[in-house]
């Protein structure tokens, strides 16, 4: 996983509140078995019109999106299914983080483990950013160690992240590296507390 | 003496192979993996290139749905998959469970079905478990008092590799429903109705507890409609304590203790509700008895009313955002402020998910249809949510009274609700249905979708239009 420090990016506002997983990709886009491509679809109801083609009133359709690595959203980005393929998606277009109010939980934790960092801020600080973004050549730095995501106009908003979340994005590492490390307690917790269902009979395979 | 725990603490307080720290979260232990096509080929494969095998085959149990025919099999006794995409990842699943040793109820099984259907039907789903699935319809399970949670994929190939995941606790809150509910009024309107006062952020962060005289009320299929949608209220479980309802449920099922074991478990079971003086983060309350049944009018589950009122107006929004979801909601589904919803001519109705697709679902709306029709021009579609239940509903004689009147009687799987299979509504069509989410071209492209009860859908069905199921029941 590409490691997130600091970067400076201009960025693609997409207003609305509660954009749930079926909006960044839909279902029919699910019957992959891997991860490629998924860029292609991201926002594909709003931003492809009936017969394929950009719409160019989508704001990721529009000149200036491109590049661009930061999305500002409304509150409750994320919500609805459990689809890692949301940021997939969103880390395939090209976005590393996105700004919102708050997030829904497992979009929120699929996020982290694919380098997207999720920007939670206050709602003044978010209001500010959109007005601030309509401005042409609006830039804003996100900086993961110190916590703060600068504004265009130079100020600075904190913001929250768990320290392990923290550790492996400024690292670049995944969490599963850790887990295995834990074999030694794992096996002492299954000792300890014996399975009531075993959905294979010990032995079978 | 202990400070009073929540169930939901007693539950992750049991699992927890290491407590969490300032620095890193709880591994917390999971007693069992629920396994489907869609969210699992990324997690086999980050699996195979590491070399590692799947921990616990024997805690882990797969299921396909998501992207299965509905239709019988062909004459040459193929599946009619939909397309080539479908098919393969269905073959990468059975591949994937093969090379892995993990139990799969395959196509054409007599155990498939929809995941969330499956578990608590073959005595899977027990009290006090953690389960997880990669799905976020896994707070179903909770409906047994288990803490159950929708993952990821790189979640799932965690759990594939340590049978664990790394956790932060979540807060509770209590969602308290006192009242008895009156006829006609169903589980599902329940939740519709938590949903409508609480937003679908409303309980971001949180583990819902169902408590109340009305929660106590219910059967267990009716607390899995509620829980199942606890995440559409934004919480990623919702648990219900379990009680005699509960473990008579269980009781025989293919996977529940036997003899001395079921003795034990329910006696430990009995230790796992909340403790008195247990305190929640948040709470909520509703009162049953003043419930109606209800109907979704937007583009996400929050925007619901009761099904006699009428469709909100943008002016009243709280404020600037909220009018401008609001609008954009009506625009998409082509409705006006101000407009009632009782007499919305629509196109198809969709009786399954995992949300209401069990034979009690299937029950009331066989109650509603019997011996009346489909009106002209509209298509209903009954998806039984496992093998099982559409083996229990063919004894009924329920099917009959479905295609009788008219309706498509289906194979097992989630169809419409997630319009990944070919079962899905037409740009711009209108769809009441009893599945879970109403987002925009959910159902298919373009399409709308109402939600609702199963009753409220067959008198839908019958009128051609939208109906208070009230005015169908004797």
């Amino acid at each position: 996983m590409e490691p997130i420090i600091r970067f400076t990016s201009s960025l693609v506002v997409l207003p609305a509140e509660n954009v749930d997983t079926d909006q960044i990709i839909p279902a029919r886009f699910l019957k992959v078995t891997d991860k490629a491509g998924l860029g292609e679809s991201l926002f594909a109801d709003w931003r492809y019109g009936p017969d394929g083609t950009p719409d160019p009133e989508f704001v990721l359709n529009r000149p200036e999106a491109r590049g661009a690595e930061v999305l500002v959203a409304g509150h409750n980005f994320g919500c609805g299914s459990s689809r890692e393929h949301a940021p997939w998606a969103l880390r395939g277009y090209g976005f590393r983080a996105v700004v919102s109010t708050y997030f829904a939980d497992i979009f929120r934790n699929n996020a982290l483990k694919n380098g997207l960092l999720p920007v939670r801020v206050d709602g003044e600080a978010h209001a500010r950013l959109l007005r601030l973004a309509a401005e042409p050549g609006a830039r804003v730095t996100v900086d993961l160690e110190s916590q703060t995501l600068t504004l265009p106009d130079g100020t600075e908003a904190r913001f929250p992240i768990e320290p392990f979340a923290k550790h492996c994005l400024l690292n670049g590492l995944d969490e599963l590296g850790f887990l295995l490390a834990e074999e030694e307690r794992i096996a002492e917790y299954e000792s300890t507390h014996p399975a009531r269902v075993r959905t294979v009979a010990p032995g079978a395979r | 003496m202990t400070e009073p725990r929540t169930l939901f603490r007693k539950i992750w307080d049991a699992h927890l192979v290491r407590a969490e720290t300032a620095e890193a979260p709880a591994v917390l232990y999971v007693d069992l993996h629920l396994v489907h096509e869609v969210t699992s080929p990324q997690a086999f494969t980050q699996l195979r290139e590491r070399g590692l095998r799947v921990r616990r085959p024997d805690r882990t149990v797969a299921t396909m749905d998501h992207s299965t025919p509905t239709l019988p099999r062909m004459p040459g006794g193929g599946f009619p998959v939909s397309d080539a995409q479908a098919a393969a990842q269905l073959a990468q699943l059975e591949a994937n469970c093969r090379e892995f040793g993990i139990p799969l109820f395959a196509l054409g099984s007599e155990k498939q079905g929809i995941v969330h259907v499956i578990g608590p039907e073959r005595g899977l789903t027990q009290p006090g478990m953690t389960i997880v699935c990669g799905d976020s319809h896994t707070s179903t399970h909770g409906a047994f008092g288990a803490l159950a949670f929708g993952i990821g994929t790189s979640e799932v190939g965690h759990v594939l590799a340590t049978q664990c995941l790394l956790q932060s606790r979540p807060r509770t809150m209590e969602v308290r429903v006192d009242g008895r509910l009156r006829p006609g009024v169903t589980a599902k309107d329940v939740i519709l109705a938590i949903i409508a006062k609480i937003g679908i952020g409303g309980g971001t962060g949180h583990v819902f507890e169902y408590t109340g005289e009305a929660i106590r009320a219910l059967g267990m299929e009716e607390r899995m409609t509620i829980c199942n949608m606890s995440i559409e209220g934004g919480a990623r479980a919702g648990l219900v304590a379990p009680d005699d309802a509960t473990f008579e449920y269980l009781a025989g099922r293919e996977f529940a203790p036997t003899g001395a074991a079921w003795d034990a478990a329910v006696a430990e079971w009995r230790r796992l509700p909340g403790d008195e003086a247990a305190e929640y983060d948040a709470s909520v309350a509703l009162d049953a008895s003043a419930l109606t049944p209800m109907i979704t009018y937007g583009t996400n589950p929050g925007m619901g009313i009761p099904i006699d009122g009428a469709v909100p107006e943008p002016a009243a929004a709280a404020d600037a955002s909220q009018r401008a979801a609001l609008e954009k909601a009506l625009r998409y589904m082509d409705l006006q402020p101000g407009q009632p919803l009782i007499g919305k001519p629509v196109d198809v109705v969709f009786i399954g998910s995992c949300t209401n697709s069990r034979v009690s679902d299937l029950r009331a709306a066989a109650e509603v249809m019997r011996g009346r029709r489909v009106a002209e021009g509209v298509r209903m579609l009954v998806v039984p949510g496992s093998q099982e239940v559409k083996r229990q509903a063919e004894a009924e004689g329920l099917d009959r009274v479905f295609r009788e009147a008219g309706a498509e009687w289906r194979e097992a799987g989630c169809s419409m609700c997630i319009a990944m299979n070919g079962d899905q509504i037409s740009a711009g069509e209108y769809a009441v249905s009893t599945s879970n989410r109403n987002f925009e071209g959910r159902q298919g492209k373009g399409g709308r979708t109402f939600l609702a009860s199963p009753l409220t859908a067959a008198a839908t069905a019958v009128r051609g239009a939208i109906t208070d199921p009230r005015t169908l029941l004797g």
